[in-house]
């Protein structure tokens, strides 16, 4: 059950980033890549990751992707004839270096696979609750996270700045 | 090949698998497009397959501590992307393009 789980989300999270890639005009590819991340969503909730699956859909596809969309619109770049031309060439040359780094990747990190479960008493199923994760988050990593959220603040600051009109009016 | 690849019921290595999958995706799609915002996509793309391995691998050795760093790397890409987005409108309303070749004033 969980193997064909597995297979049907994994089939359409490929497949979703495919088209991210391939289709011309960018608001399909960014609908695609919302179909990507819904399943990996899923993905994370087979892995008993059930905040981060949470997190996922509301961070990415509830804010990351409206961002990308509005701009999408904004700018209004949704018509397909300017677009770009690469050669097959290029394109086929592109192709062949992925298909490279993923065999290498997977040569490299397979090992680490082989061989599971440190056990350090925590029952697999609740590492992804909130609870656990937020008592790491607030004990062990909480100088990071004050710090990211000195990061959201300078972001905030540098968006509003660069999408002023006009640096030098005021 | 087999001893190239593992026995393929291992659910841990067919995570790897699969997200080993999405980044060459992800690498792929920066290198042959030329839209901006297809190559932010890309790079999203690319952050969302490590993001599956941190958890795959938080979940193989039952250590919560790779989650919180899933949270972390969402919480840099949402910087990251708010940035970026900012600088491509920017872009856009001085070369009124977003193609990547339209940004060559560097080139000697």
């Amino acid at each position: 059950m969980e193997q064909l789980l597995f297979i049907i989300l994994s089939v359409i999270s490929v497949a979703a980033a495919l088209c991210v890639i391939f289709v011309r005009n960018p608001i399909y590819s960014v609908l695609s890549l919302v179909i990507t991340f819904f399943s990996i969503a899923g993905h994370y909730i087979l892995l008993k990751a059930q905040f981060l699956a949470i997190v996922n859909i509301i961070v990415y596809a509830g804010a990351i992707m409206v961002l990308f969309l509005f701009v999408i619109m904004l700018l209004n770049l949704n018509n397909t004839e300017n677009q770009e031309k690469r050669s097959f060439i290029s394109k086929a040359i592109a192709v062949v270096a992925g298909g490279l780094l993923l065999v290498s990747l997977v040569g490299l990190l397979k090992g680490s696979a082989l061989h599971p479960t440190i056990q350090n008493g925590m029952s697999s199923d609740d590492i992804g609750t909130v609870q656990t994760l937020g008592k790491v988050l607030f004990t062990d990593f909480v100088l990071p996270f004050e710090i990211s959220s000195v990061l959201f603040l300078s972001a905030i600051i540098g968006a509003v700045m660069l999408g002023k009109k006009d640096l030098k009016d005021h | 090949m087999n001893s190239f690849l593992p026995e393929l019921s291992n659910v841990y290595f067919n995570y790897l698998l699969l997200s080993s999958v999405l980044f060459c995706i992800g690498v792929i799609g920066v290198i042959i497009r030329k839209n901006i915002i297809i190559i932010f996509m890309s790079i999203e793309l690319m952050l969302n397959a490590v993001n599956l391995l941190l958890v795959n691998f938080s979940n193989m050795h039952n250590d919560p501590n790779g989650q919180v760093f899933v949270f972390f790397i969402m919480v840099v890409a949402a910087a990251e992307v708010t940035v970026g987005l900012a600088i491509l409108v920017m872009v856009y309303r001085n070369t009124g393009s977003v193609n990547i070749d339209s940004l060559k004033n560097l080139k000697g």
